[in-house]
């Protein structure tokens, strides 16, 4: 946010930082401008890096699977391990059961949509987390509120509301002040940080990367001999911000994840708590 | 957090306002992609950790069922040795009893012909002896009448005389009996 603000301190001679529309990718194809501001826009870098993390996805686990055999190969070995990973560290682990398994593909399916497509943030050229753009992070929290929402409503029926907001054990004039905080932080406060925590490291990150490329690309340009050898100062921390973003991309994969483990395992057990 | 979201709406693009065909792309797309884990790669990865742990598992059997197939045999052997040796220390012992009772029975066998030997010599002795008996009977008479008339051809007054006969008769008495023995 600092760096948003700062342009309006700066001369028109001076550094002016990119704002989050630079960040943005000129649509490739455009369409739907007539509806108005939520859905303008057109076919973008963002939308064809969605797709392509798709493609990828599918691509490399329908082959990894394809041949099974008892002694695996190297591809089937990592797919193995990538889906053994989700399956166990987080499905196994955090849901557990005899019922886990039915919800490992879709915790299989979130972390590595969401991991590829943070990892695209740190590929040259590719160089945009989809979920740094907030449609994609409010489209697959929202995925994974309806789906727990719908499951604990399965298992428990219209009473699992009750279940959710009303904690066992707590006098009726405590119940006063703890029901409206537990209906705010599990259904409102839950997908909105669900979905902003991934936006934001992604967004922020990605401006980090933008913000550093376009600080050296202009004391570069300057012709000061002082600022040029700044810049590379500049670039040794961008590349450690780089790193450390490229740390971020994986972690925040894994936490969503867990995230929507641990919301499924309370709305399957929403009696037990 | 609002007036940087605000400032951030002037100045440009909101950034918490949402792209919703960047959302549904998202969606759609996450949709795919599950419904393809679903029904393909869950399944097969599922599968293959079920033939690997049931490899596993019947491995275990076979390798249980293996051992305990060997440790019925090793009692098995460990049987018919026992056995074996009882058998054998059966038939030594059978073996002993018969040698002793054959060796008893030689023994006897044995007191018995010595017996039946020595009674037979008693036999054959007395019956020598009856022989020289009656032979001697017979002789004896012979012997006196052969003696007398020696005695009486000769002076009977002279002691010195009757006692050469008397030797001297049984000198030949000796030469005719040894001679008899020799022939």
């Amino acid at each position: 946010m600092i760096a948003l603000a700062l342009p309006a301190a700066t001369t028109e001679e001076g550094f002016v930082a990119p704002t989050i529309d630079d960040t943005h990718y000129r649509d490739i194809l455009p369409w739907g401008g007539e509806y108005g501001v939520l859905l303008e826009g057109g076919f973008g870098k963002q939308m064809l890096l969605t797709i392509l993390s798709v493609v990828l996805i599918a691509a490399f686990f329908l082959v990894a699977s394809r041949r099974n055999q008892l002694v695996p190969g190297k591809l089937q070995f990592l797919g193995e391990s990538a889906y053994g990973f989700v399956r166990n560290s987080i499905g196994k682990d955090i849901i557990g059961g005899k019922e886990f398994l039915k919800y490992v593909p879709w915790l299989f399916t979130a972390f590595f949509f969401v991991l590829v497509n943070n990892i695209f943030g740190a590929v040259p050229f590719l160089q945009l987390p989809t979920f740094s753009h907030p449609g994609s992070a409010y489209g697959i929290a929202a995925i994974f509120f309806f789906l727990w929402v719908g499951i604990g409503l399965k298992r428990h029926g219209i009473r699992y509301f009750k279940l959710a907001v009303v904690p066992s054990g707590v006098p009726w004039y405590i119940l006063l002040i703890v029901v409206p905080i537990e209906i705010i932080s599990n259904f409102i406060v839950r997908p909105v940080t669900h979905s902003l925590r991934l936006f934001a490291t992604m967004l922020a990150g990605h401006l980090i990367v933008t913000l550093a490329g376009s600080a050296i690309e202009y004391m570069v340009m300057t012709g000061n001999i002082l600022l040029q050898g700044t810049s590379v100062l500049v670039l040794v921390g961008s590349v450690a911000m780089y790193m450390l973003e490229a740390l971020i991309m994986i972690l925040q994969a894994y936490v969503f994840t867990l995230l929507a483990a641990i919301y499924i395992e309370g709305a399957l057990h929403a009696d037990a708590h | 957090m609002l007036n940087a979201a605000i400032m951030a709406a002037e100045e440009g693009s909101n950034p918490l306002i949402p792209n919703l065909w960047e959302l549904l792309v998202t969606v759609v797309g996450f949709a795919v992609l599950l419904f393809i884990v679903f029904k393909y790669v869950m399944p097969a990865f599922e599968k293959t950790f079920a033939e690997r742990t049931e490899a596993i598992e019947g491995g275990i059997a076979k390798a249980e069922a293996a051992q305990a197939e060997a440790n019925a045999a090793l009692d098995e052997y460990k049987q018919q040795l026992v056995d074996a040796r009882t058998e054998a220390n059966r038939i030594r012992e059978e073996a002993r009893a018969e040698g002793a009772q054959i060796l008893a029975d030689l023994k006897e066998k044995a007191a018995a012909e010595s017996a039946r030997i020595t009674e037979q010599a008693h036999v054959q002795i007395e019956a020598e002896r009856q022989a020289a008996v009656v032979s001697l009977r017979a002789e004896v008479g012979t012997l006196a009448t052969d003696l007398a008339s020696r005695i009486v051809g000769e002076s009977l007054a002279d002691d010195a005389r009757s006692g050469r006969v008397v030797d001297r008769f049984l000198a030949d008495l000796e030469t005719s009996s040894s001679a008899g023995a020799s022939k």
